[in-house]
Order: structure tokens, then sequence, then C-alpha cells
């Protein structure tokens, strides 16, 4: 279980995230909701301690990320997979030795099993057969699918996903989210989605916890949400472009601005 | 007021890049020799420095020694001292040519390719990729250039010297007839350890200089297309500069 408390992350003068406390639960599949940003990304690498926050702390199974030595932090990133959101495949490495790369790295697993595993891992994501392409060769929904097989080479107890189905077409985005569902329940692999894509959200999340610039503005069941009477929630999950969450970002009157007043 | 505020803002922005860079260097430098060590990945580093460097080295090499061999002959006839001609070449080029123009060639070669695979790298999320499969990005990407580099380029060096030499043989012996053994005899008694210690000691540095800088600014690159292309373009002009002016140090240092 990941536990978020009074975290706080700032770039410049733009507060990221504001004093969060939230709560990941192990087995369970929680999708983060928020507009581009809102502090999806960056929540996302403060609990996986790839940078560290102003102030507050992570704590990943009772080991708090924001204050382990590099060794600790290493040791529970090998708990740890992630899906980037343009897949981050190594460019200079083909399909089999991008999967295969973790393993190379942190096993003495002998050349032939390797090759099972990879296999394994390509299948479950549906792309047998494309060990010998590169990265370049692939569309994005393959290269992301590619991204999570490198993730669960390992048998992570928890995989993060940032943005897995924005971009690709409909099917694809089935797949994906196919997998993260699959993954949750035959696995039991912890999962924590990034994402804006309300009808994705729904298909997969067990829980769902709404950012909006750097606040958390609901959290709760996939039911919770669906029936939250907040409307800045509302507007949301409905995709209105009317309502509390205003549409452009500056606080500049339209009228004064076009006039030069 | 304003003015001596700026200044002060833009030394202390320019010493904690210089600082940065330091730690850069001696994280990727001193993770050099710690397990596990990735020798294929040298190998390859080798062979991308190094290896693929020889031709251009080699045409760069000949031509320097060539053009050697005419001004000196033109200088040294007029005090009919031609058969020095052998120790002026030899002297030029370990001394001084062979170092610096291997350094710079390569760093138009290889350097700006490193600055550009590696802000490629950090544009799409590579390094944030290896620290979540618990690799030190640094020790994986970084410390096997900067290795590789210290490596290939004193043997680059002692490639462009032969070359060099030889080139200078073939225009001042072969060309304008210097006495052979005048040519090589005098340059053999001439070259003293010193001289030969200094090039190399000298490569040593633009190898560590050239992997150092265009790694550096890959990595801090801003992470957009036009951020890595202003990145690759600094890269090449800041490394020629140092190469220079280190240059400079060293031979006052060494005389
Ligand atoms: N490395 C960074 N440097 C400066 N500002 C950043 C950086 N990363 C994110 N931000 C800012 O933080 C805010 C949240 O960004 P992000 O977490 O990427 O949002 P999201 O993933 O929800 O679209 C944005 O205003 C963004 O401009
Ligand atoms: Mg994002």
């Amino acid at each position: 279980m990941i536990k978020v408390e009074n975290l706080v992350k700032k770039y410049g003068n733009v507060t990221a995230l504001n004093h969060l406390n939230c709560r990941f639960e192990t087995g369970k599949v929680t999708v983060i909701l928020g507009g581009s940003g809102s502090g999806k990304s960056t929540l996302l690498r403060q609990l996986t301690g790839l940078e560290k926050p102003d102030s507050g702390s992570v704590y990943f199974d009772g080991v708090n990320l924001t204050t382990a030595n590099k060794k600790k932090l290493y040791g529970i990133r090998r708990k740890m997979g992630m899906l980037f959101q343009g897949s981050a495949l190594f460019n200079y490495l083909n399909i089999f030795e991008n999967i295969a790369f973790p393993l190379r790295e942190h096993t003495k697993i002998a050349d032939n099993i390797i090759k099972t595993i990879v296999t394994m891992k390509l299948e479950m994501v549906g792309l047998r057969g494309t060990e010998k392409l590169m990265p370049s060769q692939l569309s994005g929904g393959m290269m992301k699918r590619v991204g999570l097989a490198r993730a669960m080479v390992m048998d992570p107890k928890i995989i993060f996903y940032d943005e897995p189905t924005s971009g690709l077409d409909p099917i694809s985005t089935g797949v994906i989210d196919k997998l993260i569902k699959d993954l949750n329940q035959a696995l039991n692999i912890t999962s924590v989605v990034v994402s804006h894509d309300m009808e994705s959200c729904f298909r997969i999340a067990d829980n769902i916890m709404i950012l909006f610039f750097g606040d958390i503005i609901a959290e709760g069941t996939v039911e919770e949400i669906r029936n939250s009477k907040d409307l800045r929630v509302k507007q949301f999950i409905n995709g209105e472009p009317e309502g509390p969450i205003p549409f452009t970002r500056t606080d500049k009157n339209y009228l004064d601005e076009i006039l030069f007043r | 007021m304003e003015i001596a505020a700026s200044l002060g803002r833009i030394t202390l922005n320019r010493l904690q890049i210089l600082g940065r860079s330091g730690i850069f260097l001696f994280m990727s430098v001193f993770q050099a020799f710690l397990p596990p060590f990735r020798i294929p990945r040298l190998v390859k580093e080798i062979e991308f420095i190094g290896s693929k460097s020889f031709l251009i080295v080699f045409v760069t090499a000949l031509f320097t020694g060539m053009v050697l061999g005419i001004q000196g002959y033109y200088s040294l006839s007029q005090f009919g001292a031609e058969a020095a001609l052998g120790v002026m070449v030899a002297l030029s080029i370990i001394r001084e040519l062979g170092p610096v123009l291997c350094a710079l060639m390569v760093t138009g070669r290889a350097g700006s390719a490193i600055t550009a695979e590696i802000g490629i790298m950090k544009i799409t999320d590579q390094f944030p990729a290896l620290e979540m499969m618990a690799i030190d990005p640094l020790k994986y990407v970084i410390s096997p250039k900067v290795v590789a580099g210290i490596i290939s380029l004193p043997l680059l060096t002692a490639f462009f010297d032969l070359v060099g030499i030889a080139g200078g043989y073939l225009v001042g012996v072969k060309l304008l007839g210097v006495n052979e053994g005048a040519y090589l005899g005098k340059m053999v008694k001439a070259i003293t350890f010193t001289d030969i210690h200094g090039g190399i000691l000298k490569s040593l540095c633009f190898g560590l200089l050239i992997t150092w800088i265009s790694s550096f600014m890959g990595f801090t690159a801003e992470p957009t297309t036009e951020g890595v292309s202003r990145a690759t373009t600094n890269a090449v002009v800041l490394t020629s500069l140092s190469i220079l002016i280190v240059d400079y140090i060293l031979t006052s240092l060494l005389l």
C-alpha cells in the first residue's frame, strides 16, 4: 500500500501538488483523473521516488521513499513497474532486448529461459513475432504494449501507468484497458493509472481520485464518483465545457484584453 | 546597482552549472570503477568514439603532415637547414597538432552525436525508465562514454602522429628531395620522452573533456527538439574552445 502525507511539490512558482493526502490500496486499480497540467505525472514521479517533494512523505509498504537512500530506493523499485506516457522504450535496442533488459541487468538467468520469459510476456500483450523489430517501426499502441511487457517482466507488485491510452485508437484503448484489468485480477498486481479518459476509467477503476491543479477534489469508489453532487466532478465526468472549472487559463477579462483596456 | 545584481546572478548561475557538471563528471567517472562492470557497453562506445574515427583522423593527419612538410621546407631552406625538416614536423605534430587536431575532429564526429543521443534519450523519458528499473542512468549511459573517450583519444592521437610524420616524409623526402637519413635520423635523436608523455597527457585530458562536455550538454538539454539541437551546437562550440584553452594551459605547465 502507498500512503501519501501532506505532499507538496513546486516548480518555480507553480504549485504542482498542494498538500496532498491519499492512499493507494493493495490489489486495487486506482485511477487518477485530471485535466492536463493538473499534476498527475508529477504525483506519479513522487510516488515512485523519481523526484523528491518539497515537503511531505510517501510511504511504500511502510518505507518512506522521500528519505530512503539510493540503495533502498533501488531495492523498492525492483517491486515496481512503470509504463511511461511515451513508452520510453530504448531506441537502440530491438523489441526483444527491450523486454529482456531488466532480466539481463538484474538476474543471471540463462539465455534460453530469458527467451521463454520474453515470449510469454509478448504473447500476453499480443505482440509475438515483433521480437526483431526496432521501437521506431511500431505504432504508438504497439509501443505501449511493449512498454507494458517490459514493465511486467520482473513480476512487479505494483505497476504505474501514465496515460496508457491517450492518443490511441478505440481498439488499442480497449486492449490496454483489458490488459490492466487482467493483470490486476489474475496476478493481483496493484495498479495506479493516470488518465483523462472517462470511459476507460470507469471500465478499469476500483477507486478514483480527481486532481484539479494540485488539489484532490474528489476520491472514492466508482459508484461514489458517479453519484457525486460536486459540480466540478460532474463537469469533469460529463466533459462539459461550461462549469466551475474554467476553460481559459488566464485571469484577464476577455473583453478587457481584446479592447486593450 | 541593478547591473551589479544581474551580473551577480549570472555569475552565480554559471558557477552553479559548473558545480553541477563537476558532480555529474565525478558521479560518472567514479562509478565507472564500481561493479557491475559493463564491458560490452564499453567496447561499443570505444568502437563508436575510437574505431569509427580512424578514417577521418587518417585523412586529417596525412594532409597536416604534408602541409607541414611544404611549409617547413620553405622556412628551413631560407637558413639552409632543410635537414631539420623531420625534427620540425615530428615535434609540432607530437607536441601540439596531433592531440589538438585529433580532439577537434573527434569532437565534430563523435561529440555532437553523443549530445544528440543523450538528448533524445532524455526527451523520450529513457533516463527515468532506467531509474525505474533500478539502474543508475549516469553509470549505465555516461560512464562507458567517458571511459571510452579516455581510452580512445591517446590511441587515435598516436595513430595521428605516425600518419602525420609519414605525410611530412612523403612531401619532404620524396617530393622535395630532403635527405632521407637526415629526416628520420635527426628526428629520432631530437624527440625526447617528455615530448611523447606530454602529447599523451594532452590527449587523455581531451578525451575526458569531449565526452564530459558532450554528455553533460545532452543530459541538461531542454527536453524539446529545439532544446536538443541547440545543445548539440553548443556542445561542439564549447568543447572546441575548451580544447584550445586547456591545450594552452597544459603546454605552459609542461614546458
Ligand atoms: N519538470 C518540470 N519543470 C517545471 N514545471 C513542471 C515540470 N513538470 C511539471 N511542471 C508543471 O507542473 C504542473 C503539473 O504538470 P504535470 O504533472 O505534468 O501535469 P499532468 O501530467 O496532469 O498533465 C504543470 O503546470 C507543469 O507545467
Ligand atoms: Mg502527464
